[in-house]
């Protein structure tokens, strides 16, 4: 039948694309046991790596889930010169090679860029946290306005508009109406950007400088172990990366606002 | 049960942020080492010998590998450095020309050289295409892993030991150059860095690949079963080392950069698989006065190598050396 | 959203107008600008540097042309794959039912939360020179294609699933009654009303497919003309120091992403009427 046999291409598919391959991770990295796996995690070199990559994520997260709402609110409810140019600026990190951005940031802040000065002052942007942050939330800015725009839309402003005419403030409409009203909508923008945030590699590879114990993230640091023939260390990390992967889509599957599955 | 889980999955991810965050490392002198990716085993061990020492008590490394001239571009554009130890000298001398590296720093005993290496041909176990010299590698069906000379310092002294090979068996400069033409065509990829290359190389691809003599050491240390074959006329790889404006601040960095000259320190290198450049710390492979007759340099004239700065020019500028008419070649 | 004359008099907007509103004003065009536009004007502005003939020698280097190239062609196809795999997928998932369909659903959200230096480390292990399968993918185009559909494999089913899940079933059922076999009523009766979705998931897997590095790098082997796509030709020029070029070959790169980006949405408008 034509139902079981699309459901077996599909099965298919999704086993030799994902399946396998995320399988292989696990495998490859207890292959020679608990004992080394967990060494190689442990290493200061990997657990530096892993607070950084949690420290990037902790302040990139936050930053662009307040801007985010805000823009959300500015594009949706006020008159906004510039409206769609806005909007395109807003998804432009989607469209863009995280080497592009990870350039652009590089040109900017370096030596002879138009904000190349700040180093000299003794404000390092690159190759240390601020260039890794900024880097990190230019490539994981859309999401949370991307998922929040479409539901204020959609709610309509009739209740915000009886709070006023009742007396609420601003800040009391917001807080009692508007943002309960997107609440899943920023929960589901967060596990987005939070994962994005997690997981960047290109943009974060050209400015970080890869100074071990200092500006390397973890994905940095699988590459790095990869390419010192540590195969155990490499797939250790992605291991936590994986995790950090799985407890993400959980995450998606408990805040997707929308349908039942 | 939603609620739960997500607000804990941020809060968690926040504390783990805030805690990163607050554990200030209190130190005292750090010093900065920015080097080539093919150092980082050598230097494991040189730096807590380097703090053994009474110079060198109480300093701290903070270190950084990549491909030599990423790491060359990324210290010009900012990264911190005290130290750098790169590939090959023009790598330096960019950042001297950026006015990062005092113009001296090539003025000392060993002409700012820390390690020699040759390049070599790497193997699989057995040589079973029994490759043993360059005219070896332009025969059909031998693939040949290089790195690409136009992001990596290694696969520059690849392509020059070559040439320079070429040279030494009499071939004129027109032929040598035509070499260099067949050589690539056997090159089915060109990794970004000479440890990429080797990455490659031991994961299946290729049946030579041409590299420094201490990373095919390296390589076998790690478990990858190759043989090296060193060919009978190669280039010497003489990889610098030197003090930025910022390093020569600290004294310690002064210190630091006298150790790797000490034979405690290059007996180390050789440990590694490098040759040292201290006439009396012989190594595993021998040190500069043992060079055989076959290994030539970047200096060797009467083989058409006259020095660094007309050899970049010629062979690797971006926009009319021969290497970018040769990679043009390849792609039809 | 109709608001009454009475209130008309008070729009929100008129209240918030002020503090608030200017504050978010503010917010909403100094922030992304600050963020993207300020590093993308950089970017610009350093590709210009050599005057219109450098850029255009920049760009015109067959290297970057054909870096270029490939990464469209590449982009292109698995886009199109995307649309046959990705709709199929969310068919599956929406109109079938099997035990573990709610597994395999949460689990296509995975090459999203994945880091793609893990999705390359792996894809190279499993179809490079030592993988189980014997099958040896590495430093090929197939090679890349693969590493593509993989992290492009949720936005095209991720687009169809919510139309899927919402489409009135009363016209397949009537058409079924009268004779029609499933597959002219999908392609009829369905697949209409799922284009413009397949279309949006179409333009995001687009636009990740050309720029995605991570995933590539390992397993393309950065061979010039042969397996180099732009993000890796971009990277190396920025290794070489070229900053220039790569900065050209950026803008370019970005150029024909947004006028694929606009085609698509061009094609969307016209189908349906309006910018969904």
């Amino acid at each position: 039948m034509a139902r079981h046999a699309l459901r077996l291409g599909v099965l298919g598919y999704l086993l030799l694309l994902l399946g396998v391959p995320v399988g292989l991770v696990f495998y490859r990295t207890f292959q020679h046991g608990l004992q080394p796996a967990w060494a190689a995690v442990t290493t200061p070199e990997a657990l530096h790596a892993l607070r950084l990559t949690l420290l990037i994520a902790a302040i990139a997260v936050p930053a662009n889930t307040l801007f985010g709402v805000v823009l959300a609110l500015a594009l949706v409810r006020h008159r906004l010169p510039g409206r769609g140019l806005v909007n395109a600026v807003v998804d432009l990190p989607l469209a863009l090679s995280p080497v592009v951005v990870g350039l652009a940031l590089f040109l900017l802040y370096g030596r002879g860029g138009w904000l190349g000065g700040l180093a000299d002052r003794g404000l390092r942007i690159l190759f240390a946290l601020p260039g890794m942050v900024l880097a990190t939330i230019f490539i994981s800015l859309p999401f949370v306005v991307r998922e929040v725009v479409p539901v204020l839309r959609e709610i309509g402003t009739e209740q915000e508009q009886a709070a006023e005419t009742l007396g609420a403030s601003p800040l009391q409409t917001f807080r009692r109406i508007t943002l309960p009203a997107i609440r899943w909508a920023i929960a589901y923008g967060v596990v987005l950007t939070t994962a994005r945030s997690i997981g960047e590699f290109g943009a974060v590879s050209v400015v970080s400088g890869r100074i071990a114990g200092k500006t390397e993230t973890l994905p940095l640091y699988v590459q790095s172990q990869y390419e010192n023939f540590d195969p155990t260390g490499a797939f250790a990390g992605s291991v936590v990366l994986a995790l950090i992967a799985v407890a993400t889509v959980l995450a998606l599957r408990f805040s997707r606002p929308r349908e039942e599955v | 049960m939603r609620r739960i889980f997500l607000t804990f999955m941020p809060l968690a991810i926040l504390a783990a942020g805030l805690v990163a965050g607050a554990r200030a490392a209190v130190e005292s002198a750090t010093l900065t080492l920015v080097a080539y990716s093919t150092t980082k085993d050598a230097y494991a061990k040189i730096i807590p010998a380097f703090e053994r020492t009474s110079a060198g008590k109480g300093v701290s490394f903070n270190q950084s590998y990549g491909a030599s001239g990423d790491q060359a571009r990324a210290v010009a554009a900012g990264l911190p450095a005290d130290i750098v130890a790169l590939s090959l000298a023009p790598d330096v001398n960019t950042l001297v020309g950026d006015g990062l590296v005092p113009a001296n720093w090539d003025r000392n005993r060993h002409h700012g050289i820390v390690t020699d290496s040759v390049v070599v041909f790497v193997v699989r176990d057995g040589n079973p295409k029994h490759i043993q010299t360059w005219a070896d590698l332009t025969r059909k069906g031998v693939q040949v892993i290089t790195p690409n000379p136009f992001t990596s310092g290694g696969a520059r002294w690849n392509v020059l030991a070559a040439y320079g090979a070429e040279r030494a068996l009499g071939k004129s400069d027109k032929q040598a150059i035509s070499y260099l033409y067949r050589l690539f065509k056997n090159v089915p990829v060109q990794p970004k860095s000479a440890r990429e290359a080797t990455q490659v190389f031991a994961s299946g691809k290729g049946d030579v690949l041409l590299t420094y003599e201490n990373e095919a050491i390296y390589a076998n240390k790690k478990g990858i079963r190759t043989v090296y074959v060193t060919p009978k006329h190669t280039i010497l790889v003489e990889a610098p080392v030197a003090l930025t404006k910022s390093g020569l601040k600290h004294p310690e960095a002064k210190a630091f950069l006298r150790f790797l000259w000490s034979s405690q320190a290059q007996k180390l290198f050789a440990e590694t698989g490098y040759r040292p450049v201290v006439k009396s710390v012989g190594g595993p492979v021998g040190d500069r006065s043992t060079q055989s007759r076959g290994v030539f340099t970047i200096d060797s004239r009467r083989l058409g190598l006259r020095g660094w700065k007309s050899v970049e020019y010629r062979f690797f500028d971006h926009a009319n050396g021969i290497m970018v008419k040769v990679e043009q070649s390849l792609g039809h | 959203m109709a608001t009454s004359p009475a209130l008309a008099l008070r729009r929100p907007g008129t209240v918030a107008a002020r503090g608030g509103g200017t504050l978010a004003r503010g917010v909403a065009l100094g922030y992304p600008s600050l963020v993207v536009l300020v590093p993308l004007a950089a970017l610009a502005w350093s590709s210009r540097s050599g005057g219109l003939m450098g850029f255009w020698t920049e760009v015109t280097l067959p290297e970057a042309v054909a870096a270029l190239k490939l990464t469209l062609f590449l982009s292109l196809l698995v886009s199109a794959l995307n649309a046959l795999s990705g709709t199929a997928i969310a068919w599956v998932l929406v109109r079938d039912s099997f035990p573990g369909k709610s597994l395999l659903d949460g689990v296509i959200d995975l090459p999203f939360a994945l880091p793609t230096i893990v999705a390359g480390l792996v894809l190279l292990t499993l179809y490079g020179p030592n993988g189980p399968f014997g099958l040896n993918l590495a430093f090929t185009r197939a090679g890349i294609a693969l590493a593509l559909l993989f992290v492009t494999l949720p936005f095209v089913v991720r687009a169809v699933q919510p139309v899927l899940l919402e489409l009135d079933r009363e016209m397949e059922e009537a058409a079924e009654s009268l004779g029609a076999r499933p597959v002219a009523t999908f392609r009829r009766i369905v697949l209409p009303n799922l284009v413009p979705a397949i279309l949006s998931g179409v333009a995001l897997a687009f636009a990740r497919a050309v720029g995605e590095f991570g995933a590539v790098v390992l397993i393309s082997g950065n061979l010039p003309f042969k397996t180099e796509i732009a993000s890796v030709y971009i990277f190396g020029q920025i290794e070489s120091g070229n900053e220039r070029g790569a900065a050209a070959v950026s803008v370019v790169l970005l150029l024909l992403s947004l006028g694929v980006l606009l085609l698509i949405g061009a094609f969307r408008h016209w189908r349906t009427g309006h910018d969904g």
